[in-house]
């Protein structure tokens, strides 16, 4: 009541504050006001940093972006010592990769948040759920490191020939199988990335309201039958946490690089090297001496962003697509 | 109302202590050089390859002359050039000498001045092999053009006739990251072979026509010794470090030579005639008796003209003391000294350095 006689007190010449103050918060509280600028501020930051990195890299990257144009993103040269650049085979590695990495992670997460959340006794969640937390910590030059002497020489020996034996006939399995290659950064990624998502789609189903278990339980559905309940309505939450674990796979750089074999090349065969973006630029930058060359690696880093987003937008409609078919249950997350 | 001009207020005097702080954090008065004037601040930055021998030199300089304080960061050759032709730092470090067109586009004259040695050895893992392998360039670049493709093939076998060979295919190993050491052995390979001179050429991140790529030193070794019947290249301090097998190298007068600190200190001796007065050289497949041939200089860059002529006094001081008195920590640090030869040429490159038309020494 107060407030109204105090703003209808200036009515003839509101300042400029009263006015903000009111923009801010409909109610015209000063305190509400702020809090709301404040939030603003935030959310407005992340969008001047997403901006500001563009334009930096964009600017960096004028001499490639002029000297090459559109070709640069279909060119499969890389040759720095003859100057030819082009971006084809990293972007080729980065998405396989990536894509390997998810359609490996997402089933294994997938099992043990449900795991842990519908299944597990108490003391084995606790302890497993803490375990799982315990491997996203792990520095991702270790799990190159891993990669190299345990992971790739496992490949090599039990995992490839085998594989190479079935499915050869397949151009995916086409030897010879050194242990290092597209296969193995994908493997390697995979491991890198399950912990986020499983600990994300756990808190997820954690989230999703017991009674809808138990009503389905009262319906004499089986645990099968009330797990796809609870999947079902967590399904948006899901979908978050396997976009963030692509993000992480797409940016990832010192533990692919370690067994990804480092060669620009586009190959059908898993088996075969090939090479990411992130990779390439943290392994050249440094003794990148020509303009051009330099340009040319900050123009991949503009690429790696574009390929990010473009992912990320190609994950969000298939998610949207999804969730609208499975209409009607309430979004859990 | 109150409550508002309560907020107000407060807002002003945040607005106002953040527009005060700003205004402090860009005076020029606070330009943070601070520090007594007798203390000399110096920077530098660049190759990774001599980092651990500058940092001992840095560290036994700095107990010799307290108020010389001078600060080293390995941030990769081609940050060395470029961070010395922007003049952000008072020396720069390369292990490839700086091309023409890079000279021509600095301000003002650079000067090289070698500091100390290293070279590439072939290291790979072969199964039933115990003696070193030897190899003759020409089957060098045939292995990493992917001409010669299995182990027991009759050219490695002909300089091998003892070794047991197997009929495995031949997995190359190369760097990944753009590397002086990629640079000195794709100088080398240039140098005895037309044809990868035409295909490949040499660069610190060559279009490598075979093989696998693993990152830094650690990462040729690692994916070497995980994988068998491979072949790769690191740097001498790194294989010395690790006990690496290492192939022996018909070097240019036809000897089999093993890689060690005598043999590259002699590929920079004997290259004495062909070295230039700019010290800009490579050492690659040397001429006489005893050399190693994948050896190369590292050097310092700085300019010919000093600004300062305080802390271009410093510097050449550190560096005259570097050529000298430092030399005696490259062998602990597997490096290979200087020769006698090579350390007099330097001294002329150093006491040319002048500051205001008066030499510094």
């Amino acid at each position: 009541m107060s407030r109204n006689v105090e703003l209808t007190g200036q009515t003839g010449t509101p300042g400029v504050w009263p006015r903000l103050r009111h923009a801010l918060s409909p109610t015209g509280n000063a305190g509400d006001a702020i809090f709301r600028g404040l939030l603003f501020t935030a959310a407005f930051f992340v969008l001047l940093i997403v901006l500001a990195m563009i334009l930096a890299l964009a600017a960096e990257a004028k001499l490639s972006l002029r000297q090459f144009g559109f070709g640069f993103i279909t060119a499969t040269d890389w040759n720095p010592v003859k100057g030819q650049f082009g971006a084809l085979p990293f972007i080729y590695g980065t998405v396989v990769s990536s894509l390997i990495a998810i359609l490996i992670s997402v089933p294994l997460s997938l099992g043990i948040a449900i795991f842990l959340v519908e299944q597990a006794p108490t003391y084995l969640a606790r302890p497993l759920g803490f375990l799982v937390e315990l491997l996203a910590a792990i520095p991702s030059v270790v799990y190159g490191l891993w990669g190299i002497f345990v992971l790739a020489p496992f490949l090599r020996v039990y995992l490839g020939p085998p594989l190479e034996r079935s499915l050869g006939w397949l151009p995916l399995f086409r030897g010879p199988v050194t242990g290092i290659g597209l296969l193995t950064g994908g493997m390697i990624l995979a491991i890198m990335v399950t912990p986020i998502i499983s600990a994300i789609v756990r808190d997820v189903l954690t989230a999703v309201p017991s009674s809808q278990r138990e009503a389905a339980l009262a319906l004499g559905a089986t645990k099968w039958e009330t797990t796809r309940v609870v999947l079902v309505n967590g399904a948006p939450g899901i979908a978050g946490a396997v976009i963030l674990g692509l993000g992480r796979a797409l940016g990832e750089t010192m533990a692919v690089t370690m067994v990804i074999g480092n060669r620009p090349q586009i190959s059908l065969s898993l088996f075969e090297p090939s090479y990411t973006i992130a990779s390439v630029i943290a392994n050249e930058f440094t003794e990148a001496t020509e303009d051009i060359y330099l340009s040319a690696l900050v123009e991949l880093g503009l690429i790696l962003f574009l390929v990010t987003f473009v992912v990320n937008a190609i994950a969000r409609v298939l998610v949207w697509n999804v969730t609208r078919k499975t209409g009607g249950v309430g979004r859990a997350a | 109302m109150l409550l508002a001009s309560k907020t107000t207020r407060l807002i002003a005097l945040l607005v106002l202590t953040g527009l005060l702080s700003l205004g402090f954090a860009c005076s020029p008065g606070n330009t943070g050089s601070g520090g007594s004037s007798s203390t000399i601040n110096l920077q530098g930055a660049g190759a990774t390859f001599p980092n651990p021998l500058y940092q001992k030199w840095l560290s036994e300089y700095g107990k010799l002359h307290p108020n010389v304080r001078i600060d080293y960061q390995s941030i990769g050759s081609g940050g060395g050039i470029k961070q010395i032709k922007e003049q952000t730092v008072d020396f720069g470090a390369s292990d490839a000498p700086m091309k023409d067109e890079d000279l021509k586009s600095a301000s003002a004259e650079i000067i090289h001045v070698p500091t100390v040695l290293g070279a590439v050895v072939i290291t790979y893992n072969l199964a039933g092999v115990n003696k070193p392998l030897r190899f003759a360039p020409d089957v060098v670049a045939d292995i990493f053009l992917g001409k010669i493709k299995q182990w027991n093939d009759a050219r490695i076998k002909a300089d091998n006739p003892d070794a047991s060979l197997p009929a495995t295919e031949i997995t190359v190993v190369h760097r990944s990251d753009g590397s002086g050491t990629s640079a000195v052995f794709t100088d080398y390979l240039s140098k005895v072979s037309s044809e990868w001179k035409d295909q490949v050429g040499a660069g610190t991140s060559p279009k490598w026509p075979v093989g696998l790529g693993g990152k830094g030193n650690e990462g040729v070794t690692g994916q070497v010794k995980a994988t068998p019947n491979t072949i790769g290249y690191v740097e001498l301090a790194y294989a010395t470090q690790n006990k690496l097998p290492v192939a022996l190298l018909k070097n240019k007068a036809g000897d089999f030579i093993e890689p060690s600190f005598d043999a590259v200190s002699a590929a920079a001796a004997e290259s004495l005639a062909a070295t230039p007065d700019d010290l800009r050289v490579s050492i690659t497949d040397a001429a006489g008796k005893g050399t190693y041939p994948i050896s190369s200089y590292t050097y310092v860059l700085l300019y010919k003209e000093q600004r300062d002529a305080a802390k271009g006094k410093a510097l050449v001081d550190f560096l005259w003391w570097g050529i000298h008195d430092g030399e005696r920590f490259a062998k602990e640090l597997n490096y290979a000294p200087l020769p006698p030869e090579i350390v007099t040429r330097a001294e002329a490159k150093i006491n040319s350095i002048v500051s205001g038309g008066k030499p510094l020494r």
